[in-house]
């Protein structure tokens, strides 16, 4: 195994700097690794050999020609298949979108282009990033690296998996209710959720519009900060886009200096309902951040309890309006009803919506068409909003208090495959930390932080900052990394059981 | 789906506005001339081949986000303006969700319980000269459908058909939906009404410039809803709403229709089905489309994709303060100062006259000179190549300009009208300019005084009978004196000297 894949994106920045290694190299590295282990881990559901190596030995060109080129360029990345990429099959994991090739690429995929990143491929999710576990995609699951017998996460479970098991060293992730930081979370990696607006959405194919955001899923913060500068920032084609500059992530994962900070606990996302190993994990990161010289403090967010039933009236009711385009006219599936001699257009969209969208997906276009039903818009869907606005007043309050907010990412470790499939409550239960940040637009990061006593597996460790104020989850971050490493002898992942490599490159 | 059947029971005109109140409410679709669409770049040019002006945002592909056209914004305000709207002051689209094949996302997005403008009215003028002023419920923004074909069947519609083609270049067009408060009171002028209300919307929104309005393109669409209430009911009845009555004539023709079937309907103690009807503009009638309930659900929500419209009151003032003069309003101000007859000026607005007409004034022409030069040869070219005077005018590379300088060669002396309309028709043929036609030609008035005496007198001589007539009184026989003097001077005399000179010889 070559040890270019156990490396962090920021010293393959240096090392292609160096000229130690070539970006061809780095990058067929990565592939080999990917043809090596990903029958097991099935992170990827399309990989783009060809177009990864033919953009690295671009860059090596540049390179060589002394031409000035990006920080990261020739640093390769998978890219979640929710994200539209010209020339490359996009599915968001779901058979309705079987086979089809974007005719444009998203803006961010743009941005990694500009910057000279190979796109290794196109990583696995749950259908329509509709999921905790990446068991609904059509494709079949992606299997945790830390133990093949449990989920990844979800729905971003194919990127982070992807880091996890040394295939990618940088991917992008999309985060509806913690679809990056919840698999961050349960594979021992990084995933921030910018700020509402910081990444613009175009080419995301939608979820649920207000509460969608790309983001970067990484090893290290400092990584994850190099991304964001690359992905973020003002872009015109996204009207929700935000006109500020990216704030200056980058620098505060640097520096890491958390001296005289506020870190607030939020009350309502600790204690009961948290597995045992992630509560002691959790508290015993809060030591560390003291260490370092933050303040501990406790705030409440009493509006949090409605996070998910409100999360779960306004994501189905986006869901139930973006998914209609998903109709056999123009792209995608086709299915002609059986038994129909002339069907209509109409029987036509009925029999590929019926075929082509799996159950998860259906129960929430149904959800969300009920919740916006004359007759019941105001007690579902405006309720909902209100309670939005409740949480986003809460987060104001507590901002108030405490210049960053904390909690583990999820409630558990990483569950067995399968284990709550037949339990779509308790799937969605997964998101109980990470959905509020959604609902109000606020940013956040799901850093490792450690093992859980009672079953070796990773723990998350979540960080909430204001809207815009994004650089203070990489500050904080980076603060605890630094010294969670110390105290580790390196990083998380040096833990993680090898795979077997099948194949030999 | 469609029936297409004749014999609907109708009733006399008469007798329905004898016994009930017609109660109405129009639904036109403008669409804007932008240059590009209301969410994305593409172009909107109208004609183009199919699927040629389209990008990931129009055709609604997975992942392409929407964003507003600021001019589409702007036209729709002042739209509002115009209609003496209230103009909101933050706003927000919203997503009209239905599944049909043009429609690319199978939602429209449109605006929903935040229109941009509401609470307006029109004032419309009916032909005896009294005015009706029709309230205005709101004015709001939403984007175009694309455009179905249905082949195969024998009527272009979708029943029958064996396949549909979709074009989706209209898909995304913005447009400005204009409704109306129910127009009651109208009685046996509400057909007159529902037309002029249309008629002057349409003056309206092509004076401020923000769309060509031509209903026979489709840039301008009417809904008609309709209704009767016995006399003496205060209550609205059921209506039916009749779709795409795409020109005056049909708006006004339709209103009466549906009044006479639904006067039918309710004196024989039958109910109206609440419907939508296909207007029939060759056999005048219109027959039942489907059946639409009160509870046809939309599911508006909010459209995530975009953020609010909130235009600052200081803009809003600023689109006020600049709009044009209503149009009604600058044509009763211009026929007074042109002294042009009720006749005169219908000619002039039939024939679309009115803008050169007054910038030729503003150039230095008579009134009654830019009317007479407009609306002769040029216009009679224009009609046989199938344009209006001012498009082919502007093809010609004629302007207010060369009418003015005709009128000049023609009050200074150099040219008599009959000169001036040769030149004129050499100015059409692409010559020049009057003055140079009129060198060309070596047309010129003789202002030699000695010939035209001489000519005079060889006239009277030659035209003893005629000159007879003259001095018993009969002045009108001059003319034929005049004619002959013209002639013996090839054509290049002053005909008002001739005139007088011929009068002064055989009158004193």
């Amino acid at each position: 195994m070559s040890t270019l894949i156990r490396t962090s994106a920021a010293e393959l920045a240096s090392i292609l700097a160096t000229g130690e290694a070539s970006a061809v190299e780095i990058t067929q590295a990565h592939l080999d690794r990917i043809a090596a282990v990903d029958d097991q881990v099935h992170a990827f559901l399309h990989v783009d050999a060809e177009g990864a190596l033919r953009s690295a030995a671009e860059v090596d060109k540049l390179r060589a020609a002394g031409d000035d080129v990006h920080v990261l360029a020739g640093v390769p990345i998978a890219v979640k298949d929710v994200v539209v990429t010209r020339g490359l099959p996009t599915t968001a994991g779901s058979a309705i979108l079987r086979g089809w090739v974007p005719p444009y690429d998203a803006t961010l995929v743009t941005r990694l282009k500009n910057a000279g990143m190979p796109i290794l491929g196109k990583t696995n999710m749950d259908e329509f990033a509709m999921g905790s576990s990446t068991e609904h995609s059509a494709y079949g699951p992606t299997r945790n690296p830390w133990d093949l017998t449990r989920i990844p996460g979800g729905s971003g479970g194919g990127s982070a998996a992807a880091l996890a098991a040394f295939e990618a060293p940088l991917a992008i992730g999309t985060d509806t209710g913690g679809s990056i930081r919840q698999p961050a979370a349960v594979t021992g990696t990084v995933g921030v959720k910018p700020t509402y607006g910081g990444v613009s959405r175009y080419g995301l194919i939608a979820m649920a519009s207000s509460l969608d955001q790309a983001g970067p899923c990484t090893r290290s913060v400092l990584d994850a900060a190099l991304l964001h500068s690359v992905i973020g920032g003002h872009d015109p084609m996204d009207s929700t886009s935000l006109a500020g500059p990216v704030p200056a992530v980058v620098e505060a994962a640097r520096n890491a200096d958390v001296s005289g900070m506020r870190i607030g606990i939020i009350t309502e996302l600790t204690g009961d309902g948290f597995q045992l190993g992630v509560r002691e994990r959790f508290d015993s990161s809060l030591a560390h951040l003291v260490d370092a010289g933050a303040q501990v403090v406790e705030v409440s967010c009493p509006s949090f309890v409605y996070a998910l039933a409100a999360y779960y009236l306004v994501m189905p009711s986006e869901v139930s309006s973006n998914l209609a385009k998903f109709d056999a006219m123009r792209y995608g599936l086709r299915v002609f009803p059986e038994g129909i001699d002339d069907p209509s257009a109409e029987q036509v969209m009925a029999a590929t919506r019926d075929a082509g969208f799996g159950d998860e997906v259906k129960r929430r276009i149904i959800l969300g068409t009920y919740a916006l039903s004359s007759g019941y818009y105001d007690a579902y869907y405006g309720s909902a909003q209100k309670v939005r606005s409740l949480i986003a007043a809460d987060f104001a309050a507590a901002f108030e208090q405490a210049d960053v907010l904390v909690s583990p990412t999820a409630p558990t470790t990483a569950f067995p495959l399968g284990a709550k499939l037949s339990d779509p409550l308790s799937m969605y239960m997964q998101d109980i930390a990470t959905i509020p940040a959604n609902l109000a637009g606020v940013p956040g990061i799901s850093l490792p932080c450690g093992l859980a006593g009672e079953d070796g597996l990773p723990v998350g460790f979540q960080i909430l900052a204001p809207a815009m104020k994004d650089e203070r989850l990489y500050a904080v971050g980076s603060a605890l990394e630094q010294r969670l490493h110390h105290a580790w002898g390196g990083p998380l992942l040096h833990r993680i059981p090898a795979l077997t490599e099948t194949k030999e490159a | 789906m469609t029936q297409v059947s004749t014999g609907e029971a109708l009733m006399a005109y008469d007798e329905v506005v004898a016994a009930y109140d017609p109660v109405m409410g129009l639904e036109v679709h403008v669409e804007l001339g932008t240059a590009t669409k209301m969410f994305c770049g593409c172009a909107t040019t109208f004609g183009a081949d199919p699927n040629t002006q389209v990008c990931p945002v129009c055709l609604g592909l997975p992942g392409a986000l929407p964003v507003v056209n600021a001019i589409g914004i702007e036209s729709a305000i002042r739209i509002g303006l115009a209609l003496n709207c209230e103009i909101a002051s933050w706003c927000r689209f919203a997503r009209k969700n239905y599944f049909y094949p043009d429609m690319p996302k199978n939602f429209q997005t449109s605006q929903y319980d935040e229109p941009i403008a509401f609470n307006g009215h029109l004032d419309v003028e009916l032909e005896d000269g009294s005015t009706f002023r029709v309230d205005i419920e709101r004015a709001h923004m939403e984007e175009d459908t694309g455009k179905s074909l249905h082949v195969g069947g024998a009527t272009g519609r979708i029943h029958g058909a064996t396949h549909s083609l979709v074009d989706y270049n209209r898909a995304g067009i913005p447009l400005i939906e204009i409704v109306t408060k129910p127009i009651v009171g109208a009685g046996e002028r509400a057909p007159e009404v529902a037309r002029a209300y249309v008629a002057t919307l349409r003056d309206l929104v092509k004076a401020l410039g923000v769309s060509d309005v031509k209903m026979e393109q489709g840039s301008m669409r009417c809904d008609v809803n309709l209704s009767l209430m016995p006399k003496g009911v205060a209550e609205f009845g059921t209506r039916s709403e009749t779709k795409n009555v795409n020109s005056l004539r049909s708006v006004e023709r339709s209103v009466r229709y549906e009044m006479c079937r639904h006067g039918a309907i309710l004196a024989a103690g039958g109910a109206v089905t609440q419907e939508t009807r296909h207007w029939h503009e060759d056999t005048g009638i219109t027959t039942a489309g489907r059946v639409k309930s009160d509870a046809e659900d939309y599911r508006y929500f909010p459209e995530p994709d975009l953020v609010p419209v909130a235009p600052a009151p200081e803009w809003v003032e600023e689109l006020r303060a600049s709009l044009p003069e209503p149009p009604a309003q600058r044509r009763k101000r211009l026929q007074t100062a042109y002294g042009f007859s009720d006749l005169e000026m219908r000619d002039v607005l039939n024939a679309g006259l009115l803008d050169l007409i007054e910038e030729s004034v503003a150039a230095g022409a008579t009134p009654a000179g830019a009317r007479k030069w407009w609306s002769g040869e040029i216009a009679r070219r224009a009609n046989a190549a199938g344009q209006d005077v001012s498009s082919y005018a502007v093809g010609l590379g004629v302007g207010p300009a060369l009418v003015v300088e005709l009128e000049g060669l023609v009050t200074g002396g150099r040219l008599n009208d009959a000169m001036a309309r040769q030149v004129w028709e050499g100015v059409l043929d692409g010559e020049g300019s009057p003055t140079q036609v009129a060198d060309a030609r070596g047309l010129q008035l003789n202002r030699d005084s000695g010939a035209l005496e001489a000519a005079v007198d060889e006239v009277i001589a030659a035209n003893p009978d005629v000159a007879a007539k003259i001095r018993e009184g009969k002045v009108q026989a001059v003319g034929a004196l005049i004619g002959q003097v013209m002639k013996a001077m090839k054509g290049q005399a002053d005909a008002a000297a001739a005139r007088s000179l011929i009068l002064e010889r055989l009158t004193q």
